[in-house]
């Protein structure tokens, strides 16, 4: 069996974002870029699979700009077989679903493991939105995966605790963050992701019209929250609560 | 042509994020349907029928819509889009599995987590972690949103007299099953919905200490979160967690325990009205968005806090 798992390139998570004075979106000159941490999860949870006997391929998708190669060749270090790059830049949720569904087709993948949100738009909908374009069933926010035959057993982190539920294969899987660690990749491997395939398609050879839906009007910092005061004691603490803030 | 909101439910009850979408979309200035999908949510349909401002409720019931799979259910729900401008539900972990996928079928780009209604096709919403806010145009003609409930007062639970119709579900789409589900009991408030929380962080050591922090929120009737170092270390379960990618939160008053104030965490409770943090590292981000810190050891502290919120 052939996974596919998309990987997005983001501003790297312990990076301080800086939206721009003009207000027209969030600086990216000069920043470090990483895969996001959830795709990260995605591409050590195909490995493990693989690494187990249960499938046979995993091919690292991302669709971005030229650079993001170098989140496939992070991505294909962990252990991932090949990469394909889909040229298309800042394409939206429904676009990236399409163009993934184009993939799943053409590369006969049975199973889709993604991360749950990116951690730039948060928008937390290409899995469900490829799984809807595929008539596939979903598992969102995994914290266990159990592949069995023809099925895909998934303990879910919901609002509440924990669901499992079952689905029929092929499936689409997105992750949540205990699903597992992922690794560092050792230097013979990042060596070796260096020579894997890593092939180069458009959105237009996908016959897939990527043209956004929504239209950013502006982006401004949320309202600064300053910080208070230090209080020397429980008491004082327990004195401003009731008679300053009035919360208690 | 009209909004129609999904309720979020349990069969029995009307999860209380379901009257802040309601509140979302009276912003938008259509006529309000809700959409009840379980089984034997006859009582669900009749909460709902009295959230002020609803005019119509709508409820299917079906075994395969008993648990909500989105897979049985977003047929529907998209059916209904060919008659309703607007597809509205709360960014739950239902809703988020939900309505992507409504709207993939709909072939509609949705806006999740809606914060504000700036126009009839124009919402704001958080990006990075909250650390920007975009002001997003949406050019399709239905429009598919979530909400995020903090960010709306819930409408209130009296007052509608809504009508109640039946409507047929789509069937069983055949491709997954509800197995089953570990839910955390609990007396206290929900988390999401509390008026006062109090969390730990990883300062707390292990799960046990977290008792320290009961002994509080039994007296100021507060719900108990984590951040996520403290979850991942086990000390809770994952429901726990505020931040980013857990839940988020807005009470009147946050308070925070050992916990160091990582850009994620903060992401999920910062538009507390009042915070309060108690860590031993004066330095520790936490404080920059503190109302009132208290800088020293938690074990010390929290005791005396219990009893000193006890006294009249």
């Amino acid at each position: 069996m052939r996974v596919l798992v998309p990987v997005k390139r983001v501003i790297d998570y312990n990076v301080k974002i800086r939206v721009k004075p003009d207000g027209s979106g969030v600086d990216m000159a000069n920043v470090k870029m990483s895969m996001n941490p959830f795709d990260e999860i995605a591409i050590e949870e195909a490995v493990r699979l693989k690494e187990k006997g249960q499938i046979t391929e995993v091919i690292a998708v991302s669709v971005g700009p030229a650079q993001a190669q170098e989140t496939i060749r992070t991505a294909l270090a962990i252990g991932a077989d090949r990469g394909i790059l889909v040229t298309q830049e800042g394409a939206e949720p429904l676009a990236v679903a399409k163009l993934l569904k184009a993939l799943v087709e053409k590369e006969g993948a049975e199973l889709v493991i993604l991360g749950k949100q990116a951690i730039d738009d948060d928008s937390n909908q290409t899995g469900q939105m490829l799984a809807a374009l595929l008539g596939w069933g979903q598992a969102t926010f995994a914290s266990k995966v159990e592949l069995g035959d023809g099925k895909i057993t998934v303990t879910r982190e919901v609002d509440g605790g924990l669901e499992t539920d079952e689905l029929k294969l092929p499936a689409i899987v997105t992750t949540d963050l205990r699903l597992n660690e992922p690794r560092y990749a050792s230097l013979p491997n990042i060596m070796k992701a260096k020579k894997k395939q890593l092939d180069t398609v458009s959105a237009a050879d996908l016959g897939v019209d990527a043209t956004p839906r929504l239209k950013t009007l502006k982006v401004v910092e949320p309202p600064k929250r300053g910080a208070g005061v230090k209080v020397a004691s429980v008491q004082e603490l327990v004195d401003k609560l009731k008679n300053e803030a009035k919360v208690i | 042509m009209g909004i129609l909101v999904i309720a979020e439910h349990d069969n029995q009850t009307l999860k209380a994020a379901t009257r802040n979408a309601v509140t979302a979309a009276t912003k938008l200035g259509q006529e309000i349907t809700v959409l009840v999908a379980g089984l034997n949510c006859q009582a669900v349909a009749e909460a709902a029928a009295k959230v002020a401002g609803v005019t119509k409720v709508l409820v299917a019931q079906a075994p395969e819509l008993e648990h909500g799979l989105p897979e049985n259910l977003a047929p529907l729900v998209a059916e209904l889009g060919q008659t309703h401008e607007y597809l509205i539900a709360t960014a739950t972990s239902a809703g988020k599995s939900l309505m992507p996928r409504v709207a993939a079928l709909l072939d509609v780009q949705q806006v999740s987590e809606i914060m504000s209604v700036e126009g009839p096709d124009t919402f704001t919403r958080p990006i990075y972690a909250g650390n920007a806010m975009a002001t997003v145009q949406t050019t399709d003609k239905i429009k598919v949103l979530t909400v995020r409930g903090t960010a709306f007062d819930a409408a209130s639970a009296e007052g509608g007299t809504a009508a109640i119709e039946t409507i047929a579900s789509k069937g069983d789409a055949g491709l997954s099953r509800f197995i089953s589900q570990e839910l955390s009991k609990s007396e206290r408030p929900e988390l999401t919905s509390a008026r006062r929380v109090i969390s730990g962080g990883r300062g707390m050591q292990n799960g046990e200490n977290f008792k320290l922090l009961e002994a509080v929120a039994d007296k100021i009737g507060a719900a108990i979160g984590a951040s996520r170092a403290a979850v991942d270390a086990g000390f809770v379960p994952n429901d726990y967690q505020v931040g980013q990618t857990g839940k988020i939160v807005a009470p009147d008053l946050y308070i925070a325990v050992g916990i160091s104030g990582a850009i994620q965490h903060l992401a999920g409770m910062k538009d507390s009205k009042v915070i309060v943090a108690i860590n031993k590292d004066a330095e520790a981000p936490i404080f920059q968005v503190a109302d009132y810190g208290l800088v020293g050891d938690l074990f010390k502290i929290m005791p005396e806090l219990a009893e000193e919120i006890g006294k009249a």
